[in-house]
């Protein structure tokens, strides 16, 4: 049966079981958008811009697991694209982008919205094709979709000329992918998971550090069979935060730069790590010279060039996190550690790094606990980036696998708003909160009439301190308070809510906190949060810029100044 | 930490854009490069590269890997320290007196490298070598006035008593 290029396109898309596509369309890729039509089945969902389109698809597969896929036009269309995909690339999410491009007799003319969009994309996706023959577009498709979901997930971007969208080809879905230069390694070598297991029964003070990875192979069961068989505690990474359930005993929250300072000691003083799923971000390890330094180091990752890249190793081991820590599980006779357990409990209680002081106005740690209490913790929780996101990642308590999802490793502004959108179309059912800052929701503000048109109901909660706070705290602390361009002038956000149709409250007084999440809870549809907090609540725990993991700066040296809420929001 | 040369060959689909894969993404990681070349390989539709990088051993060992996450790079060796046969070619461009002439040809002898254009003031030479010597013979000539040279870059394989690198498997993390 002969199909055109679009057609093709679409059929291979349900082969591989997308159900929805977040994009804008423009001349270019016109041709499939009509063809769209044809297909019912695969839902569309405008975005605002394309950015959201690819902050929408990286949500919907971080919740749904699945490949998650956005369109855009040529030109502008791609290049808005960029910012997602990089945040794809960064926090290894499986990400298939469609791009129009000029037909192939313009390519190279300089003609209108033409752009190198694969030699854009080259450094930020895992592969990326320009589709100039309609026969080999079914096997690129599925190349692509393969690509993005197997071994180390990621994005890839296929370029489609417009005259390939109507050119006609027959439709043959191959039965395989053939790739010669791409084989992940998934079991591990046996010889270093034994060793591995060695040094676990040796150690005296072990630490299980789970990274992003353990969420992504949906390793969770693994995870704490392997925690609770060897005994060991559980540290996370910001982004392996929900791979293991917070009330576990025998987990001890998250590391880094904003991590819990237990955590960091933890981490500082151990003679083993088992780091499954990581990277040592530079955010994560602090000052790497300074990392561990008694530490003994396993290493399991899929992807081999992350082993050795950051830091020493003395095991590697090249593996899909599940496969290789139920192999480990096989190996491993229970374990005791309880001296250094208790040491650890001690920690925790001489260094809380979760209380929250009591205060006659908001805190934004008060409101994220709030919202911890109002959803018994039973919500997914989506952040941008900046203070909002570390209040959101220390003060809820994340059970549920895989409730926690923010930009990592590219720390993207306005990926909040965009990302919930997409968690909450790949997971109708669940009650998904954005937790915003005042700035990032403003860099992608438009993706309200996303939500308004297709009734997508996510719950926002902007934390509004009126300033650009992770900048404006670095400011406090390392450039002698010396703000400049931090002061942000925020519309009247209620205003701006019910211009697009969302209702939203103005919370200004903390006794209002509890009910006003509640009533939004409640709410059928979106709804949104304004809080009115402090510009001078800082964040911490902090490990500054430079300083070793356990150069912790626990809590401000002196008292925050008192402050009222702005009589305007 | 001891800057080594390494040798490392690769077989590369041979598509459009793999060889900006491979340059980008040595940019990208700030991965010194000596020399890279590349030309058909004798599989059809694969391409051989070899890459001459310059640096400790750990660097090398990211640039093997990082390389290994190219999807069009099929295969990656690091056949330094093997017994291997490494060429350059190169063309130089040396300007002659009549007193110069005969000098240089002695030198070009030596070498044995060819002369394959004269003119009243200039020869060009044609020197095939490792590296080293076509550097040594550049070095000898540069007394003499070099208007021109122009270097292909290292090619290499393994000598045929060693397995052939296109055989081992594609290079894993153990």
């Amino acid at each position: 049966m002969k199909l055109t290029g679009s057609q093709i396109i679409c059929e291979s898309l349900l082969r591989e079981g997308v159900e929805v596509i977040f994009g804008i369309l423009g001349g270019q890729i016109l041709p499939l958008y009509d063809t769209l039509t044809q297909y019912p089945q695969l839902r569309h969902i405008l975005t605002g811009h394309e950015q959201g389109a690819a902050h929408a698809a990286e949500g919907y597969a971080r919740a749904t697991g699945k490949v998650g896929v956005c369109f855009a036009t040529s030109g502008p269309g791609a290049t808005n694209l960029v910012t997602g995909i990089a945040d794809a690339f960064m926090d290894s999410t499986p990400l298939v982008a469609i791009t129009g491009q000029v037909g192939r007799p313009f390519i190279g003319k300089d003609a209108f919205q033409e752009i190198d969009i694969t030699g854009i994309t080259l450094p930020i996706t895992k592969h990326n094709y320009v589709a100039t023959d309609v026969n080999q577009l079914a096997q690129i498709v599925q190349e692509a979709f393969y690509l993005a979901k197997t071994g180390r997930p990621g994005p890839v971007l296929i370029d489609l000329p417009r005259d390939v969208q109507v050119d006609s080809a027959e439709y043959v879905y191959p039965d395989h992918v053939e790739l010669p230069g791409y084989k992940p390694t998934f079991s591990g070598h046996p010889a270093q998971i034994k060793k591995a297991s060695r040094l676990i029964t040796e150690a005296k003070k072990p630490v299980l550090l789970a990274g992003h990875g353990v969420i992504i192979s949906r390793a969770f069961e693994e995870l704490k069979t392997l925690a609770e068989r060897a005994q060991l505690p559980v540290v996370t990474t910001m982004l392996g935060i929900s791979a293991m359930p917070e009330s576990h005993a025998l987990s001890y929250g998250w590391l880094g730069m904003h991590g819990l300072a237990y955590a960091n000691m933890a981490i500082q003083e151990s003679d083993l790590i088992i780091a499954v799923g990581m990277r040592f971000d530079d955010r994560a390890t602090a000052k790497v010279s300074a990392f561990a330094p008694r530490a003994k180091i396993i290493h399991i990752d899929i992807d081999p060039a992350e082993i050795g890249k950051n830091i020493r190793v003395d095991v590697p081991i090249v593996g899909d996190a599940r496969v290789v820590l139920s192999s480990l599980n096989e190996l491993l006779s229970p374990q005791e550690h309880l001296d250094w357990l208790s040491h650890l409990e001690k920690l925790r209680r001489e260094h809380p790094s979760l209380d929250i002081r009591d205060a006659k106005e908001i805190l934004p740690q008060y409101i994220i606990r709030q919202i911890w209490e109002a959803t018994s913790g039973n919500a997914t929780i989506v952040t941008g980036v900046g203070q909002h996101q570390m209040f959101a990642a220390q003060h809820f308590f994340y059970d549920k696998p895989g409730s926690f999802i923010s930009s990592g490793g590219l720390g993207t502004m306005g990926f909040e708003l965009p990302a919930a959108i997409g968690v909450k179309v790949g997971l109708p059912e669940e009650l998904v909160w954005c937790i915003a800052g005042d700035g990032g929701f403003q860099m992608t503000i438009q993706e309200l009439a996303t939500m308004a048109r297709d009734e997508i109901a996510v719950k926002v909660a902007i934390l509004n301190n009126g300033v650009l706070g992770m900048v404006h705290q670095w400011q406090n602390l390392f450039y002698g308070n010396r703000y400049i361009a931090t002061t942000l002038s925020c519309p009247d956000f209620i205003k701006i809510a019910e211009a697009y149709g969302i209702p939203a409250l103005n919370i200004t007084d903390k006794k209002a906190v509890r009910a006003g999440i509640d009533r939004a809870i409640d709410a059928t549809g979106p709804f949104i949060l304004n809080f009115v907090i402090s510009p001078d609540e800082n964040v911490y725990p902090m490990v500054p810029p430079g300083a070793a993991l356990d150069e912790i700066i626990e809590a401000p040296k002196k008292e925050v100044p008192a402050w009222s809420p702005r009589n305007t929001p | 930490m001891v800057a080594t040369k390494h040798t490392i060959v690769t077989l590369v689909a041979n598509r459009p854009g793999v060889l900006n894969r491979v340059a980008s993404l040595f940019r990208r990681r700030g991965f010194n490069i000596d020399s890279i070349a590349v030309g058909e390989s004798e599989i059809p539709g694969v391409s051989r590269m070899t890459i001459i990088v310059d640096g400790a051993n750990t660097l090398v060992e990211q640039v093997r890997k990082q390389l290994d996450k190219v999807i069009d790079v099929i295969k990656i060796s690091d056949i330094t320290g093997d017994n291997i046969i490494s060429r350059e070619l190169a063309l130089i461009k040396v300007k002659t007196t009549s007193s110069t002439r005969s000098e240089i040809m002695q030198v070009v002898d030596i070498f044995r490298a060819k002369i394959v254009d004269v003119s009243s003031d200039s020869v060009t030479i044609e020197a095939t070598g490792d590296e080293a010597k076509v550097g040594s013979l550049y070095n000898l000539l540069k007394p003499f006035g070099v208007k021109e040279i122009s270097r292909t870059g290292v090619v290499a394989m393994t000598r045929g008593s060693v397995p052939n690198e296109t055989g081992a498997a594609k290079n894993e993390e153990q």
